[in-house]
């Protein structure tokens, strides 16, 4: 065998460098990811302490905590999921147990991930043009409306995904058995694909709970503590991007902690959701 | 026999029909399978409406998304009509509203962030497929679809506490001084290095997007058969010409579809850039100047907004972004749904 040893080298050398370029790619960008995380646990844990959850925001100046914020993004969050999820549900099994390739089907299922990656501020202009402006103030069931707006193509696409990761099999059979349609969805299909359906609530909670910009002009934001729905209602993103630009030292500790509190909800909830997903895969 | 009750027991009354029926012509068992049947049918029929009455109200939210923006923006389109698209002016207190510099902030951020994000993204991708360690794999790909799921106002502060001064110093300052006599470049990296700024919002951006690119990728390049990976490189073909010449080709439309997707999220963008673009309603020759961004524009003045005419013109930008990352989003899913159909094939 005759090797041309200049093309050789030639392709040996273009390896090489393409290799290194990859591995830097790769430490390049793991690096400012790091970066982040690290100056997030830096400033983060240095703001915490016990008052975080037991004092309401404080004007600048004087000390307080995070518990309005905390408790309005519980509050919305948990509307959000309650009026969400079913509706997600059941679109889902639409999706994948009567439309399936019908093009009415084909047109929700894109339709859905649209709506899955729009703009989400976007999302806030719909909800104060629906909502805000007709009853003519802010409010946290507008807020609690947008984040619905983003929580049910999220549950859509996965809930989708795991119900067709039922065995047909299990449908079958129940069909022999002489159940209705509905009843072995409800009874069959949903039973089979619970882990999965849980994934997908939680992985919505996960998406909402960093969510800003669809709060800022529907639920605005609350100095004080309230479980009010008619009024405006504080949240842990507001309070973030309000604190953060404040000129105020004691408002930046306050945006950090609560950074930190999201960042740790966000990640507590996919690493969760991630264990689920794998438990319905086997 | 209500709808209700209908789970617990109805299996065993279809399996006592199905059995009996044959042996029996007792004319209340052939009733009560008449009426059970019946039941069960209107029931089916229930639940098959709600699961598409679900669905229609997707399309439904999509519709009333459109509709809505279209209303609020009547006044804006009626006072500006197209010349809201090239006029750079954006003055509340005159009521004169233009989204020119709006529109050239979103996509140069956008752009910015998609140069450096896609080839680090694929970089990652390709590191994760062929290069890395075993062992190595599974934590550092969990790690990147982690990461991908921080929210954006995450990257919002610390670009503006940590990144922006950082930048600011180390590299505006020595850039500015070494090229203030370059005619191009001096301008387009010149000014006064305030830390934010355009390419400050595009940097954060691409940040953000990268775990995002890394995922998708990796994703594509996984559904590439290893058949033909191994016999390419059976061939004698280096890791650089398996991957330029037969990995990258086959998953062209996946990858050109997730880098899609991304720039969707980064021209739709909001909190990653208004804490970092500076908010300045005006083209700037360079790079380094504040500018904002459509997003940035409505977070930044919406609450404020107090005439109707100044509202109008925030939806009726809210209106062009929809417009344009429905375009963008609507290929991405085409290109991806082609993927789909043939790996399924």
């Amino acid at each position: 065998m005759v090797i041309n040893p200049v093309l050789y080298a030639r392709r040996r050398a273009a390896n090489a460098i393409f290799i290194a370029l990859s591995i830097s790619a790769a430490i390049f960008g793991l690096i400012w990811l790091g970066f982040i995380l690290g100056a997030l646990l830096k400033d983060g844990v240095a703001a915490l302490s016990p008052t975080l959850f037991t004092e309401a925001t404080p004007p600048p100046g004087s000390e307080g905590g995070l518990s309005n914020a905390i408790l309005g993004s519980v509050m919305m969050s948990l509307v959000a999921v309650i009026v969400g999820t079913p509706i997600g549900v059941f679109a889902a099994t639409y999706l994948a147990e009567y439309g399936k390739h019908t093009r009415f089907a084909f047109v929700v299922r894109f339709v859905n991930d649209i709506l899955l990656s729009a703009p989400s501020i976007v999302t806030g202009l719909f909800i104060y043009e629906m909502l805000v402006k007709p009853m003519g103030h802010f409010s946290a069931w507008a807020g609690a409306a947008a984040l619905t707006v983003i929580v049910i193509p999220v549950v859509v696409r996965t809930t989708e995904n795991m119900l067709l990761l039922v065995p047909n099999g299990l449908r079958e059979a129940a069909s022999a058995l002489g159940a209705p349609t509905s009843y072995l969805i409800r009874r069959v299909t949903w039973k089979a694909a619970q882990a999965g359906i849980v994934t997908g609530v939680l992985l919505a909670v996960a998406r909402i709970s960093g969510e800003t910009a669809p709060l800022l002009f529907t639920a605005l934001n609350n100095q004080f503590m309230t479980t009010n729905f008619n009024g405006p209602m504080a949240s842990l993103p507001t309070v973030i991007y309000q604190y953060a630009l404040s000129p105020y030292e004691d408002w930046h500790r306050l945006a950090w902690a609560a950074a930190l509190l999201v960042t740790a909800t966000v990640l507590t909830l996919s690493i969760l959701a991630r264990m689920l997903e794998n438990k319905q895969r086997n | 026999m209500n709808w209700r009750r209908l789970p617990t027991d109805f299996p065993h009354k279809m399996a006592d029909i199905a059995l009996r029926d044959e042996t029996s012509s007792d004319a209340r068992l052939l009733a009560d399978r008449a009426q059970t049947t019946r039941r069960a049918s209107a029931g089916d029929k229930r639940f098959h409406f709600l699961t598409w009455l679900a669905a229609a109200l997707l399309l439904l939210l999509f519709a009333g998304v459109i509709i809505s923006l279209v209303i609020g923006s009547i006044p804006a389109v009626r006072e500006f009509g197209w010349s809201f698209l090239t006029t750079e002016r954006w003055s509340p207190s005159r009521e004169r509203f233009g989204a020119l510099a709006s529109i050239y902030g979103t996509l140069v951020t956008s752009l910015l962030a998609m140069l450096v994000a896609v080839p680090v993204g694929i970089g990652i991708a390709i590191f994760l497929t062929e290069l890395c360690p075993r062992f190595l794999r599974r934590p550092i790909g969990i790690a990147i679809e982690l990461l991908a799921g921080i929210p954006s106002i995450i990257y919002g502060i610390w670009g503006l506490f940590v990144f922006a001064p950082w930048f600011q110093e180390h590299v505006q300052l020595p850039v500015i001084d070494s090229l203030v006599d370059v005619p191009v470049l001096g301008s387009l990296f010149g000014g006064t290095p305030y830390g934010i700024g355009i390419i400050t919002a595009g940097l954060i951006l691409s940040i953000m997007i990268l775990p995002f690119i890394s995922a998708v990728t990796r994703d594509v390049f996984e559904t590439v058969p290893a058949m033909l990976k191994e016999a390419t490189y059976g061939l004698g073909c280096t890791t650089w010409e398996v991957m330029w010449r037969v990995v990258l080709p086959y998953a062209r439309s996946g990858v050109v579809g997730g880098a899609m997707l991304a720039l969707g999220r980064a021209l739709g963008e909001t909190m990653a850039v208004t804490f970092v673009i500076g908010n300045a309603h005006r083209i700037a020759p360079s790079l380094f100047a504040p500018g904002t961004t459509i997003s940035a524009t409505i977070a930044n003045e919406f609450a404020e907004a107090t005439s109707e005419i100044y509202t109008s013109s925030l939806i009726y930008l809210g209106l062009i972004l929809f417009f344009i990352t429905f375009i963008v989003l609507a290929s991405a899913q085409l290109m991806l749904r082609s993927l789909e159909q043939r790996a399924g094939k």
